[in-house]
């Protein structure tokens, strides 16, 4: 009787060596992807972590004002409170963690307050605007205006 | 005792009564949920920017550049100061150093005239991740667009695929960089360094997720826009009077 695969060492051989070869492929692949690739989609879901870890900078008004509560309480009656304390005083997040690390540094005000109130036209009509140079005549804004409660 | 099936009803409907008000009372209790147990899933960021508020006083360039440690020289975010003649031919448009000092000088013109910040608009179908030709970057399941710097090759796909010119090659780096939407604060329960610094709140970080979000009362009762809308892009950041003039 004829047996079945007579030639069936030439199916063998390229079997196995198409075994061999997803073998390998499937062991390369293992290594190069990396962890957690195609979790959500076509990127490393572990990057997602990385990018939450980053430190941050500005500590936020909140963490400002539940130390500082004569400024705060200042700020908040006047037309500056919704302007967030960092705008003015620097990233503070580090003075935040430990207050002795990073000691603010006072804004200087010639520039700092023309920075938002310079006139100009493309300017919202309602936003105070002045010239400074015509306004003030020299004087630093904050003889007049106190910066955390600008009204006079 | 034996149990028969009115008996069996009247028992299942106390529990199901007792059971919906657990969950109820859990509800309650468990409005406001840690900052660490932030899911991805329940967010979708975006933002909103209302032309008509901002005062191109550059301080979301700086505080970005100071969060992020942007080089110099480059922006993630940068404000445009518009001038529009009349027929909108060849608006003027500056941006000295993206605004990362404002615009200090007074600058009087007869023109209409504006100012639009500008970043990352946080497609949800960008071209930008579509051309990564390794997967470094891509669209976070809270919608946020991000770059893998272990991974990115700097071949600069991207930067050419973005419609809105908002990536650039970080020299020092060698990758890719652009706005992250300060996904390292957002999902720490802060708004983004730009919003965070804006004195007019002219750039408010928005989650449409968030069925609370003014968001949606104000896409409501607004006529908003995005960038490039022919685009398709999906952007998800929303500007409340733009001026047809803005590209």
């Amino acid at each position: 009787m004829r047996p079945t695969f007579r030639d069936a060492g030439h199916l063998i051989r390229p079997a196995v060596l198409l075994v061999i070869g997803l073998v390998v492929f499937m062991m390369v692949r293992g290594a190069v992807v990396p962890k957690g690739f195609g979790k959500y989609g076509h990127y490393r879901a572990g990057y997602l972590e990385v990018a939450r870890s980053k430190p941050i900078q500005y500590a936020g008004q909140e963490v400002c004002a539940s130390c500082h509560d004569s400024e705060a309480t200042a700020r908040a009656g006047g037309r500056h409170a919704k302007v967030s304390c960092e705008i003015c005083h620097g990233p503070q997040a580090r003075h935040a963690d430990d207050p002795s690390a990073l000691k603010p540094k006072l804004p200087d005000v010639a520039t700092l307050c023309a920075r938002c109130h310079e006139k100009d036209p493309a300017k919202p009509k309602a936003f105070p605007q002045v010239v400074t140079a015509e306004h003030s005549g020299g004087m630093a804004c904050n003889d007049c205006h106190k910066p955390h409660n600008p009204h006079l | 005792m034996e149990m028969n099936r009115r008996d069996l009803f009247r028992f299942g409907g106390k529990l199901l009564v007792l059971a919906s008000a657990g969950a109820t009372l859990e509800q309650i209790i468990g409005a406001e949920p840690a900052p660490e147990a932030y899911k991805q899933a329940d967010h979708w960021w975006g933002m909103i920017i209302d032309i008509e508020k901002c005062i191109g006083c550059g301080n979301c360039v700086k505080a970005c550049s100071k969060e992020n440690n942007v080089p110099d020289g480059f922006f993630r975010t940068w404000v445009e100061r518009y001038e529009v003649p009349e027929g909108y031919t060849n608006p003027k448009v500056t941006s000295p150093k993206g605004a990362i000092d404002g615009f200090p000088l007074p600058q009087p013109t007869d023109l209409k005239a504006f100012f639009v910040p500008k970043l990352c608009n946080h497609c949800a179908d960008s071209p930008c991740t579509q051309v990564c030709p390794v997967g470094a970057t891509f669209v976070s399941p809270d919608g946020v667009v991000l770059v893998d710097k272990e991974y990115c090759l700097g071949c600069r796909y991207c930067v050419q695929a973005c419609p809105y010119g908002c990536r650039y090659l970080n020299p020092e780096t060698e990758t890719i960089d652009k706005c992250t939407l300060c996904y390292h604060r957002i999902t720490k329960g802060l708004t983004t360094a730009c919003c965070e610094n804006c004195p007019t709140q002219a750039r408010v970080l928005v989650d449409f997720k968030n069925p609370k979000d003014p968001v949606h009362e104000f896409l409501r009762t607004h006529k908003v826009s995005v960038l490039k809308p022919q685009m398709a892009t999906e952007a998800k950041v929303y500007y409340n009077n733009l001026d047809g003039a803005v590209r």
